[in-house]
C-alpha cells in the first residue's frame, strides 16, 4: 500500500542556509504522526513543499503516490493544509470564504451540509456570515482550519494548530482532529506543546536545523530515556549527600528533581544514601520521562510546556 | 463541470465578487474622472478645428478617454487583487489549490475584462446623449477593446507577480502606466506633435489602442487599423508570454 506522505531526500536552502539537509521519511495512511522541533527548525518549510508554496532545492515528495509537483493537482486535491500564519482574506465572509475555497478544489453544493458542519463542530455558527476581518484570531485559527478541509481530503497536516489559542478550544480541536483520525484520516501535526503531541500522535518525527533527529512511535521515543525522575523534598537544614549532588537535575520550587540512569542509580541506592547521612526527607515524588525531557536531550532546547 | 472547470470557475467569480464588492471604487469612480476629463477639454477646446472631417473635438475625444480609463482600470483590477493578496497573505489559499497556470491567468484576466466592459460601457452609456458616436466597424472596436484590456490586464498579473508591496505598483502606475496613457494622442491627434513626439508616439502601444478605438467609432484615424491591430495584438502576445512563462515557473511566487 502506498504511504500518505513519502518524502524523498528533501533540501531547501536559502542563500547560505540549509533549511532541510535532504530529509526523508514516510507517513503510513491512517496515522497521527507529529512533527516537533524547535523554532526554525524547518517544520513549516517541509510543510511549504509539500503544499506547493516553496519550491524544494532537491528531493521530491508524493501523497498517496501522487507527486507533489509532476502531478500537482492530484496530490493537492488529496491534501489539507493549515498554514501557520493567521492569514485571511478580508473581503469575504465566513462562509463564502469556505464556499470559494471548496470551489477552488472542484467542490459545488455538494459540500455545503458538510461545511455547515464544520462550522458549527468548530463553534463557527453564529459568525458564519461576519466579515473574515471582524473575527477573533483564535475565530480565523478555526476558519482555517476549515477551510483546509472543505474538500474532505484524506491527508491533513496542521502547522500549529494550537498556538495561542485557549484551553476550550484546544480541547475542541483535539476532539476534532481524533474524530478525524478515528474517521481514516492521516493527520499530521506540528506543535511546541509537547503534551499535546504526546497525547495526540502515534509517532512523532523530532526535527532539529533541518535534520530528522529521531522517528519512532511515541512509546518507543518515551521508552528509550534510558531515565527515570526522583524528585525529593529535603526537610529544613537537610542537605543531600555528596554522591547524589551531581544528579540533580533541575530545583522545583524547593525540591530538587534527580536525574537517575536506570542501569546506574536504583533508586533503592539513592535511599541507601540518604539513610546512611541521616538526611530527612518530606516528600517523595517519581515521574517517567516526558517527550520535554526527550526533546530537550536531542535537540539541547526547550520545548514549550502546554498550560 | 469538470474539477478543473469549477476551479476556475470560482476563481473568476471570486475576482468579480472582489471588485463588485466596491463598486464606488472601482467602476464609479473612474467613470467620473474620465467624465470630468470631457467635460473640461471639451469645453476648453471647444471652436477648435476639428481633427477629422465631420468629427468634433469632443466626438474626437469619447473613445480615447474610454479607452483611456480600460487601460488603467484593467491595469488596476489584476495588479491591486494579487499584490492584496499577496500582502495580507491569503494568497497561499489559491497556491495551495489544485489550479494551474491557465486557470490562474484566464480568471484573473477575464475578470479584469468584466470590469473594464462595465466602465467603458457606463461611460458611453452617460456620454451617448450629448455626443455622437457612429459605430463604423464593430468587429475593430470589439478586437481593440479586448486585446488592450486583455493585454493591460496581463502586465498588471505580471506587476503583481514581481512587485512585494503596494508601493511597487503605485511606482508602476504612476511612471509607466499613467504617462503613457497620457502620452498616446488621447487628447490630440499625433499629427499635431512635434516631429520627435510624433515618432516617440509611435513605439507606445498604448497608441494603437486608443487609435485603434477611434478608427472603429469613426473609421478614420492617425495610422490604418491593421496596423493599430498588429501592434495590439503583439503587445498582447507578448506580455501573455511573459506572463505564462512567470506563472509556469513560479518566478517570484515560490521561495
Ligand atoms: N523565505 C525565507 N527566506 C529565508 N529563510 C527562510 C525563509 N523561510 C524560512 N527560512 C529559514 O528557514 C529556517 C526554517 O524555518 P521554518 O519556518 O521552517 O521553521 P519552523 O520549524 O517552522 O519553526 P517555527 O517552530 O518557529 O515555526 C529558519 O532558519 C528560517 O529563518
Ligand atoms: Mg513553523
Amino acid at each position: 500500500m502506498t504511504a500518505a506522505l513519502t518524502i524523498s531526500g528533501v533540501r531547501k536552502t536559502y542563500g547560505k542556509l540549509e533549511a532541510l539537509k535532504g530529509v526523508e521519511f514516510q507517513i503510513q495512511r491512517g496515522e497521527f504522526f507529529g512533527l516537533l522541533g524547535p523554532n526554525g527548525a524547518g517544520k513549516s518549510t517541509l510543510i511549504n513543499i509539500i503544499a506547493g508554496l516553496v519550491q524544494a532545492s532537491a528531493g521530491n515528495i508524493s501523497v498517496l503516490g501522487h507527486d507533489t509537483v509532476s502531478d500537482f493537482r492530484t496530490a493537492r486535491r488529496l491534501l489539507g493544509i493549515v498554514p501557520q500564519e493567521l492569514v485571511f482574506d478580508p473581503f469575504f465572509n465566513v462562509t463564502d470564504m469556505l464556499r470559494i475555497q471548496a470551489g477552488y478544489y472542484g467542490c459545488g453544493e455538494e459540500v455545503w451540509p458538510w461545511i455547515d458542519e464544520m462550522l458549527q463542530r468548530l463553534d463557527l455558527w453564529e459568525k458564519r456570515k461576519v466579515s473574515m476581518r471582524a473575527l477573533s484570531g483564535g475565530m480565523k485559527r478555526r476558519v482555517l482550519i476549515a477551510q483546509a478541509l472543505v474538500h474532505k481530503p484524506p491527508v491533513v497536516i496542521l502547522d500549529e494548530p494550537t498556538a495561542g489559542v485557549d484551553v476550550e478550544l484546544r480541547r475542541t480541536l483535539w476532539t476534532f482532529m481524533r474524530d478525524l483520525h478515528s474517521k481514516g484520516t492521516t493527520v499530521v501535526l506540528t506543535t511546541h506543546y509537547l503534551e499535546e503531541a504526546q497525547e495526540m500522535c502515534e509517532r512523532i518525527a523530532i526535527i532539529d536545523k533541518g535534520e530528522i533527529k529521531a522517528l519512532e512511535t511515541t512509546q518507543q521515543l518515551l521508552a528509550r530515556h534510558p531515565f527515570r525522575f526522583l524528585r525529593l523534598k529535603l526537610a529544613e537544614g537537610a542537605v543531600l549527600p555528596v554522591e547524589l549532588q551531581p544528579l540533580v537535575a533541575a530545583n522545583i520550587n524547593g525540591s530538587l528533581e534527580l536525574k537517575l540512569e536506570t542501569s546506574k542509580n536504583s533508586f533503592s541506592s539513592v535511599f541507601a544514601l540518604l539513610r546512611r547521612d541521616g538526611v530527612a526527607i518530606e516528600d517523595v515524588q517519581t515521574r517517567d520521562p516526558d517527550l520535554e525531557d526527550i526533546f530537550v536531550e536531542l535537540t539541547g532546547r526547550k520545548g514549550e510546556v502546554a498550560a | 463541470m469538470t474539477p478543473n472547470q469549477r476551479g476556475f470557475y470560482t476563481l473568476l467569480k471570486k475576482e468579480v465578487m472582489r471588485f463588485w464588492a466596491v463598486l464606488g471604487q472601482t467602476v464609479t469612480a473612474p467613470v467620473i474622472t474620465a467624465l470630468l476629463y470631457l467635460l473640461v477639454f471639451a469645453q476648453a477646446m471647444k471652436g477648435r478645428a476639428e481633427i477629422y472631417p465631420g468629427v468634433s473635438y469632443t466626438e474626437f475625444l469619447v473613445p480615447g478617454l474610454v479607452m483611456m480609463t480600460v487601460i488603467q482600470n484593467a491595469f488596476a483590477n489584476t495588479s491591486s487583487s494579487l499584490i492584496q493578496s499577496k500582502v495580507m497573505g491569503n494568497l497561499v489559499f489559491l497556491q495551495m489549490a489544485p489550479l494551474g497556470p491557465w486557470e490562474w491567468f484566464f480568471a484573473y484576466i477575464l475578470a479584469a475584462l468584466v470590469r473594464t466592459l462595465i466602465v467603458a460601457s457606463a461611460m458611453l452609456v452617460v456620454v451617448l446623449p450629448f455626443v455622437h458616436l457612429p459605430i463604423h466597424q464593430p468587429l475593430a472596436l470589439i478586437a481593440i477593446f479586448v486585446l488592450t484590456s486583455g493585454s493591460l490586464a496581463v502586465l498588471g498579473l505580471i506587476a503583481g507577480i514581481v512587485a512585494q508591496k503596494f508601493d511597487h505598483i503605485a511606482a508602476f502606475t504612476n511612471f509607466l502606466i499613467t504617462p503613457m496613457s497620457f502620452l498616446s494622442g488621447v487628447f490630440y491627434s499625433v499629427h499635431a506633435l512635434p516631429p520627435f513626439w510624433y515618432k516617440a508616439s509611435h513605439f507606445n502601444p498604448f497608441f494603437y489602442m486608443i487609435d485603434g478605438f477611434r478608427f472603429g467609432f469613426f473609421g478614420v484615424s492617425d495610422v490604418s487599423i491593421w496596423h493599430s491591430l498588429m501592434w495590439t495584438a503583439g503587445f498582447f502576445a507578448v506580455m501573455t508570454a511573459i506572463c505564462l512563462w512567470m506563472l509556469i515557473t513560479g518566478y517570484k511566487m515560490k521561495k
